[in-house]
């Protein structure tokens, strides 16, 4: 069994009557790339806060490395980036950079390389409080990654970055990805977690309604898009079909979503035996935005999936 | 030794803490070159020196006392370097990368006794300089005595700093930190002469004074008594109108217990405070 990074237990976190948070159990192994997925205000952020020393839990526990090591200890070894970068306005990146080191106790050795990696050695004496958004932000990812840590965790970190920016450091979180470091990454854009992660957590309203990995994210069969010269006669074979659950009509087209097993080749077929003569024919999986909107506006929701 | 190096590093590099640090010794410098110089301006001749001021052991008196007041320089430096770790959201930081809140605290604590040991120290130093200088009375035996002193002033500093941790913890943001601080000598002021008015109808066995020794800024106050009266020439005019002066000048020791006390509270309360909070 892989070495468990992180572990919760029935983690609850309550402003209020509000519960942000809600009997989270969760295991994060070494290794992995890990999204956790939620709209706004899902508790991802709670979440986040809570294993990170920030945000005192309601109920509930979590222990770091299997409880050998104490929160502090065991983020000594993690590199965050929480929301929006932190540092202090008046040091330049590089003592920024030093501080962080003694308050992680680690090596200041891998600064440069790190101040190199995100492109800002050129500025490292300039005050961070004269970098630019994009900057900052790049800086946050050094930072996080000056102590080569063994889990990195990143919280909506392209919000408010350009699309150039948000590519760049999708390219870097790939490659740290590629050297073995676990990451867990908190978003709420599907594409961004679809693109780089292995695992999925999915969270709404504070509760789990899904931990796996992406594929097994909901078991689909995917769905065709249909058009037919005969809307008539299509609608009647559709409904009469065994395989085929639901069908909806968009635009010129009817998609037709399966409920067993069936290839392209078979369905056309089918339909051709049927004497239908189509004038559109595509087989699609549904995209991880498809399955996460199915997820989470289904009413009852199931604690894991496997 | 980790933490207050964490400390200092975020101090030295601001340029304001800096330019407050170094303003506050250059003041204690300045000052004591200040009343060593002689005043002839006219018929007006003047020289502090003169006064008495300077000699064994009645300087370790008034300089503690005099120094003393420059100590509202590094409670802006306290308040304003935890407001800025609420405002630059770096105490959160700091945490996340794995500072414990008790470290965080403690790494504070660390530079209030550091500034603390090294204030006490200069005004060791400078005394004994301006002493050995202008003092009438040159024995080691006098030089060295009084010098419980200097242990008042360093409570009472240690004393101060920690409320002004404190405040600034509660409050979050260093202005209102600062104008908090004025508000409580205030309300102190306040409640001694309400007690004072009133307190002897309802309990007669206890006076305002009493009660007032245990409030926080009052006790400060109270382990170096002003030294002013104690000046010889002015000792001399109170004899003169028959009034005889029998004050006691001694440390206070037991404001100094009372002073220790608070400390202590206000550390755990603001460990308190950093526990409980979520940031």
């Amino acid at each position: 069994m892989p070495e468990t990074l992180l572990q919760l237990h029935a983690l609850t976190k309550k402003y209020g009557s509000l519960t942000a948070v809600n009997e989270l159990s969760l295991r994060l192994e070494k290794g992995k790339v890990y999204g956790l997925l939620g709209p706004n205000g899902s508790g991802k952020s709670t979440t986040l806060g809570m294993v990170l020393n920030v945000v005192n839990p309601s109920s509930g526990s979590f222990e770091w490395y299997g409880g050998t090591k104490t929160t502090h200890q065991a983020l000594k070894h993690i590199g965050a980036i929480i929301e929006r970068p932190n540092f202090y306005p008046y040091l330049t990146a590089f003592q920024n950079l030093k501080l962080i080191c003694q308050i992680k106790q680690c090596s200041a050795a891998h600064i440069q390389e790190q101040l190199e990696l995100v492109g800002l050695w050129a500025r490292k004496d300039s005050k961070f409080s004269t970098y630019s958004l994009g900057m900052k932000q790049r800086l946050a990812i050094a930072a996080a990654l000056v102590n080569q840590p063994e889990l990195l965790i990143l919280d909506e970190h392209t919000n408010g970055l350009d699309p150039e920016g948000i590519h760049q450091i999708r390219a870097l979180i790939t490659s740290i990805a590629a050297r073995g470091t676990s990451i867990l990454l908190a978003s709420h854009l599907l594409d961004e977690v679809e693109k780089v992660c292995t695992d999925v957590i999915v969270l709404k309203n504070g509760n789990k309604y899904y931990e796996g990995s992406v594929d097994g994210l909901n078991p689909s069969f995917g769905y065709f898009e249909i058009a037919a010269q005969s809307e008539s006669s299509l609608v009647t074979f559709l409904e009469q079909h065994t395989s085929i659950g639901e069908i909806s009509k968009k635009k010129e087209c009817f998609h037709v979503l399966l409920t067993e097993e069936l290839s392209a080749e078979q369905f056309s077929q089918q339909l051709q035996e049927a004497g239908l003569l189509l004038t559109h024919f595509v087989k699609k999986q549904p995209s991880l935005e498809d399955q996460f909107l199915l997820l989470t506006q289904s009413e009852k929701h199931a604690t894991t999936a496997h | 030794m980790r933490l207050l190096r964490i400390e200092l590093y975020k101090l030295w590099h601001h340029r304001i803490s800096k330019i407050l640090i170094f303003g506050y010794f250059i003041l204690i410098f300045s000052i004591a070159i200040l009343s060593t110089l002689k005043v002839e301006w006219g018929p007006i001749k003047f020289h502090l020196a003169d006064q008495g001021i300077f000699n064994f052991p009645y300087i370790w008196h008034f300089n503690t006392f005099m120094i003393a007041l420059l100590k509202i320089f590094f409670a802006i430096i306290i308040v304003a370097m935890i407001g800025n770790e609420y405002s630059y959201k770096t105490l959160k930081q700091n945490l996340i990368d794995g500072l414990s809140k008790a470290e965080f605290l403690r790494s504070k604590v660390y530079a209030i006794l550091a500034f603390v040991l090294l204030s006490t120290f200069l005004v060791f130093a400078i005394s004994l300089l301006l002493g050995g200088l202008y003092s009438d009375y040159t024995e080691l035996s006098i030089v060295f005595s009084d010098l419980e002193y200097l242990l008042a002033y360093a409570v009472k500093l240690f004393g101060f700093f920690t409320f002004c941790l404190f405040l600034s913890l509660l409050i979050k943001r260093s202005a209102f930190a600062l104008g908090f601080l004025v508000l409580w000598q205030v309300f102190e002021g306040i409640v001694f002469g309400l007690m004072k008015w009133k307190l002897s109808d309802w309990i007669p066995a206890l006076s305002a004074e009493q009660v007032f020794q245990f409030f926080p800024l009052n006790a400060m106050g109270n382990i170096i008594k002003e030294p002013f009266s104690r000046l010889s020439a002015i000792k001399n005019i109170a004899d003169q109108i028959g009034e005889g002066l029998d004050k006691d000048y001694s440390v206070s020791f037991f404001s100094l217990i009372i002073v220790l006390l608070w400390s202590v509270l206000f550390i755990a309360a603001s460990y308190r405070l950093l526990k409980q909070r979520d940031l």
